[in-house]
């Protein structure tokens, strides 16, 4: 049986791990490496690490990072922040990693979903977005809109329709991060992750709001998501993959338990 | 020394990683003679099958890969690899594969919406016969998978290992003679999948006789 991913994220600012809410306040957390290796060894199933300032500091992925991590961990990874063209995927993907995500930069050219597609399969593409709940139903009839640029621009566009136009497209996965859920560890945005998840037929992977293990029970068992990402839960040493692992397998979700 | 089929179908650096990991010796190439010379050839990729052969095609390495599995050399498929060590491949309007196992592969048809297509993640692999590739990894163990296709072996005695997934059973390891072919990806699945690798460059090429009951 297909298990459900628990997939540590790792926000990168200047080589070193940050962790903040809602994009502010970010504190040092430590060495992306030493990490990545740390979570694998407790049997974290993907990896995502996120250039948080990349983008916004118009330069590219630091590769020297994504090849030394992928010298440490044999588990797939994935890679954001700042990728605007096919030789940045082609470079990132080169370094090791398993897939690209793209974010602010599709929704300002979604061609880079379908080029990316193209040329290097749609599994290598997963696309990114930040929703924000939204209460204007005639412009958003998902009830949620389109951020970018680490949440700090709105674009006028609703979440589902962005989500499906992004998989015709060729996107290969898409991770529904939460902006009114991020850093807040009170829960992932259940509604939408579910609205999204039945909508389009590639897998979804909720992001935002991981606080407890019985929030990972939520997000799999209401929203139906087939992936969840968790930050500060584990980052703070508040709570251990393997433990959460065997809370969801006690609540009869399918998880990976021996690596 | 390991040759890793360079045909521009996909990331190979992770292949060469996990190699690099277990100190074994791996060259990711397109060249006949290093190819011919290697003492074990992995031959993976990722990505579209009809291009995949086209450039297989292109580089004349079918009828190499085709004289490789012949000389009774270690051979390791993995993911498109496999897929188009096939006969026949259903993706893009149907695609001619190398024909070095008979059968053909196929979309999964998922009847519940919530079996996604590509399946993505760690999946169970039940061993259906002995191989010394699976020494030290129990029958069940997860491995990574990226696929939409899935292979369909016309032989029950091709298939080593099955999945289920989207309302199939399928064969997700294969094992003829020195060919072996895997639809997961070892070098992603972890110390799992590194054990797998390490069992299969000191493999010999042969099958244990196998088991009737």
């Amino acid at each position: 049986m297909l298990t459900r991913r628990i997939i540590p994220c790792l926000d990168i600012h200047r080589r070193r791990v940050t962790k903040g809410v809602k994009f502010q306040n970010n504190i040092d957390l430590g060495d992306p490496v030493e990490m990545a290796a740390r979570y694998s060894d407790d049997g974290c199933d993907e990896l995502v690490f996120y250039d948080i300032t990349a983008s916004a500091e118009r330069r590219s992925i630091d590769l020297d990072m994504v090849l030394e991590v992928a010298r440490a961990i044999h588990i797939p990874f994935a890679v954001g922040g700042g990728i605007a063209t096919l030789d940045d995927m082609s470079r990132v993907l080169l370094a090791g990693a398993e897939k690209i995500s793209v974010n602010s930069l599709a929704v300002k050219n979604p061609a880079l979903i379908s080029e990316g597609a193209r040329a290097f399969g749609s599994q290598c593409v997963v696309l990114g977005m930040d929703p924000v709940r939204a209460d204007d139903r005639i412009q958003f009839p998902s009830g949620y809109e389109i951020t970018i640029r680490g949440f700090r621009e709105r674009t006028g566009r609703d979440a589902l329709a962005w989500a499906r136009e992004a998989v015709d497209r060729g996107a290969g996965e898409i991770v529904v991060n939460s902006v009114d859920a991020d850093g807040t560890r009170a829960g992932f945005e259940l509604e939408l992750t579910r609205l999204i998840s039945e909508s389009v037929g590639v897998p979804v992977v909720a992001s935002g709001g991981a606080g407890t293990p019985a929030h990972l029970v939520d997000v799999f068992n209401t929203a139906h998501a087939d992936a969840a990402i968790i930050a500060g839960m584990i980052h703070t040493g508040e709570y251990r993959i393997p433990q959460i692992k065997t809370y969801l397998a006690n609540a009869g979700i399918p998880v990976r338990l021996h690596w | 020394m390991i040759a890793i089929v360079d045909y521009r179908a996909g990331n190979l650096t992770s292949v060469r990683l996990a190699f690099e990991a277990l100190s074994v010796e791996a060259t990711i190439t397109d060249s006949p003679a290093v190819i011919r010379a290697a003492d074990r050839v992995v031959f993976p990729g990722v990505g579209a099958a009809g291009a995949a052969m086209s450039n297989l095609q292109r580089l004349g390495l079918v009828d190499l890969l085709r004289e490789i599995v012949a000389s009774g050399k270690p051979f390791l498929g993995i993911c498109l690899g496999t897929q188009v060590v096939f006969d026949h491949l259903e993706e893009d309007g149907g695609v001619a594969g190398i024909g070095l196992i008979p059968g053909s592969v196929r979309r999964f048809q998922p009847t519940n919406r919530r079996d996604k297509v590509p399946q993505i993640g760690w999946n169970g692999v039940n061993f259906t016969r002995h191989h010394p590739v699976f020494d030290g990894i129990e029958s069940g163990s997860e491995f990574y998978f990226v696929h939409s296709y899935y292979p369909a072996p016309d032989l029950t005695g091709d298939v080593a290992g099955v999945t289920d997934y989207a309302g199939v059973t399928f064969a997700s390891i294969m094992a003829r003679n020195n060919l072996l072919a895997t639809q997961f990806h070892p070098e992603k699945s972890g110390r799992i999948g590194l054990r797998f690798l390490k069992n299969f460059s000191a493999w010999k090429g042969r099958l244990p006789e196998a088991c009737s009951c």
